[in-house]
């Protein structure tokens, strides 16, 4: 009895306000644009029931998301953004991770700290403070002019160069943190045992190290390509009106083009391409967790 | 003893440097007496003070605080029953798509999140307001409580509750008296984690909030589209200390009752 209470309530809490709105966007996207409140047809009227709604629903804004290079384009672009700071936050990651997990004990809580503290502090304010930085007129080009490293200001703001610098950025320390998690669990002693039989350190860390923070390294990933391909905010603030990321094309259909049909057919289609690396993530977590037991 | 090479010596102060630069301009920059970002003109904290006087800001950090305390609340509760399930609750009819609406949320893009439950508030006809906010967030706030809350449950030694229950406790009270107070830790970090996300969001919040609805980080976005002001630097300065101190009182409280 109190388990399935235990049960029902999150589960209930989630059904409603995670999985069902999802069906609802499917619907939309489904239906027609109209100049009518809420701006789609055809809206559920009870009295003509269920199966006069479903027969009114088709895939024409589909068809039509295909038939415009725009959307495609901002999906491609998107995805290309996403999986290059991955890689680079992968780059920058590893060696701090490893070099945590390697520092003396009492100061690792320290380490985790110093990346956490970011994390926590809010996101718009760490993606405002690169504006300032990138402009034109902004600190970097006055520091790089001033040592006269350049001749004429870079220009980098409003570009998708700033757009990955943000993501990385912002993304770094959920990258950092399982990496550290696994590394921090290594046993040692494999790499004394691998030297002691002749392994050169980088060898070790090729056949050793490496395989066995694999999970880190995945869920890593997952944590920073999933969200970036659907970013909003750091395009939208670092890349200027010719970037158009998919998460940006999503908001401008919605809240100025008003085309909620179009906005929802987005929205799928998005889903659509993340749901494999979801549900990979979903498993991983899961065995990450059993594994704890 | 463990040795730091220099290669670790320098990713560390690298990452670290890469890090915290950006937000240690941005609190230098605070105290500009001059209006443009790359010229200083003396040190000035005339800045806090136009914010102070800012009832637009004012307003906002008040909703936007009545919205974090009451959705991370209700996050936490939820998260941690949520935490038990994945945990504790063994096989049960949909335990798969359970645990994929606990971890898909966590890395489920802001606009589809967002956009998705903006078009279940108005198909089930309610007002969009703070209450809306706080529903989306406490939602997706939740999944990173059980998240954290279910870390600890699985290093709990189950067999300190059953010594309870053996003595007379019902499950109720051997929950309260013994898994709550062991696992706390973790409900708090889970708490307080719930309670930043929520004061942080912007896109969520943009999507289910309704007209007298604003929050902090949508009044500091429309601000910000406008261009870098010494004012947004001034209260993003104010922000960044209160969580600061909030993390690290949190931690060295943490660091104290695991001691005890």
């Amino acid at each position: 009895m109190g388990r399935r209470v235990l049960i029902a309530i999150p589960f209930l809490w989630l059904l409603i306000l995670f999985l069902i709105p999802f069906l609802i966007v499917f619907k939309i996207s489904l239906s027609d644009y109209a100049l009518a409140r809420p701006p789609y047809l055809p809206q559920y009227n009870p009295d003509e029931g269920l199966w006069a709604l479903i027969s009114q629903l088709d895939f024409e804004t589909y068809a039509f998301i295909f038939s415009d290079s725009l959307y495609i384009n901002a999906y491609l672009s998107s995805l290309q953004i996403a999986a290059i700071c991955t890689l680079a936050c992968l780059a920058l990651g590893y060696p701090m991770a490893y070099a945590m997990a390697r520092a003396p004990k009492r100061w690792q809580p320290l380490l985790v700290m110093l990346v956490i503290l970011p994390f926590w502090t809010s996101f718009l304010i760490r993606v405002y403070a690169w504006i300032g930085i990138l402009k034109t007129e902004g600190l970097l080009n006055v520091f790089l002019l001033w040592t006269g490293a350049i001749a004429e200001p870079l220009a980098i703001y409003n570009t998708n160069i700033a757009v990955c610098i943000g993501i990385i950025y912002t993304y770094l320390p959920f990258m950092i943190l399982p990496l550290y998690a696994t590394l921090e669990r290594m046993d040692d002693s494999l790499l004394e045992a691998a030297e002691d039989l002749g392994c050169s350190r980088l060898s070790a860390f090729w056949s050793i190290t490496l395989p066995l923070s694999l999970p880190g390294i995945i869920a890593g990933s997952f944590l920073v390509f999933i969200p970036a391909v659907g970013e909003f905010v750091i395009p939208d603030l670092l890349g200027g009106s010719s970037n158009l990321m998919i998460g940006k094309t999503l908001w401008v259909e919605f809240f100025n083009n008003r085309d909620w049909t179009v906005a929802s057919a987005v929205a799928m289609l998005m889903l659509a391409g993340l749901i494999i690396p979801i549900v990979l993530f979903q498993r991983q977590q899961e065995r990450d967790r059993e594994a704890g037991r | 003893m463990r040795r730091m090479s220099l290669f670790n010596v320098t990713s560390l102060t690298l990452v670290a440097a890469f890090l915290y630069l950006p937000i240690l301009l941005l609190i230098i920059y605070s105290f500009n007496e001059s209006k443009l970002v790359t010229v200083w003109g003396g040190f000035s904290t005339k800045w806090y003070g136009e914010l102070l006087r800012n009832e637009q800001f004012l307003d906002a950090a008040w909703v936007t605080l009545k919205v974090a305390v009451i959705s991370s609340t209700i996050a936490t509760v939820l998260g941690t029953m949520a935490a038990l399930v994945l945990v504790r609750a063994g096989r049960f009819i949909g335990r798969t798509l359970f645990s994929g609406m606990i971890y898909a949320p966590l890395v489920m893009p802001e606009v589809i999140t967002g956009l998705s439950l903006l078009l279940l508030f108005i198909a089930a006809g309610v007002d969009r307001g703070a209450t809306t906010i706080i529903l989306a967030h406490a939602t997706f706030s939740m999944c990173y409580v059980s998240v954290v809350v279910s870390s600890r449950l699985v290093t709990f030694d189950r067999s300190l509750e059953e010594a309870a229950r053996d003595l007379g406790c019902t499950p109720w009270d051997a929950f309260f008296s013994v898994t709550l107070p062991i696992i706390a830790p973790a409900v708090i970090a889970g708490w307080l984690l719930a309670f930043t996300l929520s004061l942080d969001d912007l896109v969520i919040a943009s999507f289910t909030s309704g007209p007298g609805a604003t929050t902090l980080p949508m009044r500091i976005y429309s601000a910000v589209r406008l261009g870098v002001s010494p004012e947004i630097n001034a209260l993003s300065t104010i922000l960044i200390g209160l969580v600061s101190i909030g993390v690290i009182a949190a931690s060295l409280a943490g660091k104290r009752s695991a001691r005890t």
